[in-house]
């Protein structure tokens, strides 16, 4: 297990542990989460609809890959450490990182 | 006004399946979609990545799927209104639906099935304080007719592919195009990125890199755009258009207001027949939501063939409904 915090649109933080041996996507975990993630492409990285930033953690945790870019450069707005909570596999990389929801409102 | 006697709002794979279900069973669909093509998220977000889990297909390509629906339905002869969503549902003393769009088409349906997927895909905007009291007055997220910028000022944003597209094009018929891109580089089509480099170059355009929107103003419609670079620095653009194109995402939009059971942005239906508490409507598809629920294309199809039988007492109320299998009976075109 990993443990690391998510901090929703409001601004509230909150710690979430999840298995590193499922194969499970951040977003998965997200969503299982009950965190309010649409995930419309289901983790394609084609929608941005899961766009998370990395406040705190590694610095290669806060590096989007080249698909990622395509699809974060299309948003209003983004981050220097945004990412696709799709494209990130649940691991010890997650360790004490904090998370910050930046996907649309779902509603 | 558009006559039928069903009409299915979204245009994704269960809206185009449900056109053949409900051609079975002699009843004619009319589809409305906010997209400006059929197909739902398959054509507008993965047309080229392959499905593994349609029966029978092995592996095929969305949009393919999205192509054959049209091809199996065909005989059906669906027609459609694209590229409008749906605002309003009247009910009719008969029990009957006016339905009437943003763009204010209008059509009569005997029964409404809602198939709309994760909602419709509306533009994505910027966060600018005062976009809304523009919107319409300057501001506007979509080329619907290209005329409308001829011999303008105008300022798009965005670096995709739409944004490089509809700057090439612009810079032939407004009177100045600007182009504003928050990085240095485009990701979009290499061609399309060069051809923009190439105006800008030439003098045909304005093209402000590593620069961001910042505050637009005016007078009852947009008269300025303020930009701001990664320095800080303000510049003021007069223009008569801003067209902010930072893609699509979906959003439930109008069908939150229908008087609708919804939970977590999905309509709530009863698995006898995929009814929603409003007698008439119907939700099939990623829309609703019941117990065991998964978001499947093959459980929408499933949906759309209960449904369909459930909808053919409003249809011909005067008739008794006989099953028959396509083996049995072919598909009798109209």
């Amino acid at each position: 297990m990993v443990k690391f915090t998510v901090e929703d649109q409001d601004g509230n933080r909150q710690e979430v542990e999840a298995p590193m041996d499922m194969g499970l996507s951040l977003m998965e975990v997200l969503k299982a989460s009950d965190y309010p993630i649409l995930a419309t492409c289901g983790g394609m990285a084609l929608c941005a609809t899961c766009h998370v930033e990395i406040l705190d953690g590694p610095s290669e945790l806060g590096e989007a890959t080249d698909v990622e870019l395509d699809q974060l450069e299309n948003l209003p707005e983004y981050y220097p450490t945004s990412r696709l909570s799709c494209q990130i596999r649940i691991s010890d990389q997650l360790d004490g990182a904090v998370i910050k929801l930046r996907g649309e409102d779902v509603v | 006004m558009i006559q039928t006697d069903i009409c299915i709002i979204g245009a994704g794979p269960v809206g185009l399946f449900a056109v053949f279900e409900a051609g079975l069973l002699k009843m004619r669909c009319h589809l409305i979609d906010a997209l400006p093509q059929v197909g739902g998220q398959l054509s507008e977000i993965y047309p080229q990545k392959p499905i593994y889990d349609i029966p029978g297909y092995p592996e095929i390509k969305a949009q393919e799927l999205v192509d054959n629906l049209m091809e199996q339905i065909k005989p059906f002869q669906p027609t459609f209104t694209l590229g409008e969503r749906v605002d309003h549902l009247d009910k009719q003393e008969d029990g009957s639906y006016m339905i009437t769009t943003n763009e204010k088409t209008k059509v009569h349906a005997k029964v409404i099935i809602i198939a709309g997927g994760l909602g419709c895909f509306e533009p994505r905007k910027p966060a600018l304080d005062n976009l809304e009291e523009f919107e319409g007055k300057g501001v506007t997220y979509m080329v619907k007719n290209p005329e409308t910028f001829r011999d303008k000022r105008v300022v798009l944003a965005g670096g995709g592919d739409s944004a490089l597209d509809w700057t090439i094009y612009l810079a032939k018929v407004a009177k100045k195009v600007t182009l504003v891109h928050r990085n240095e580089t485009f990701r979009g089509a290499p061609d399309s990125a060069s051809k923009v480099f190439d105006l800008a170059n030439e003098g045909k355009i304005d093209l402000i890199l590593s620069s961001n929107l910042k505050d637009i103003s005016g007078n009852g419609k947009l008269e300025s755009v303020t930009l701001e670079d990664k320095s800080k620095a303000e510049i003021k653009i007069d223009t008569d258009y801003l067209i902010p194109l930072f893609g699509l995402s979906p959003k439930l939009g109008p069908i939150a207001d229908w008087g609708l059971s919804i939970d977590k942005n999905a309509i709530e239906v009863d698995t006898r027949d995929y009814s929603t508490g409003v007698e008439r409507i119907y939700a099939i598809g990623d829309i609703n939501t019941y117990p065991g629920k998964l978001k499947l294309i093959l459980c929408g199809f499933h949906e759309a063939a209960i449904m369909m039988h459930s909808a053919f007492k409003y249809v011909y109320p005067d008739q008794k409904l006989s099953f028959k299998y396509t083996t049995v009976n072919g598909v009798n075109a109209f």
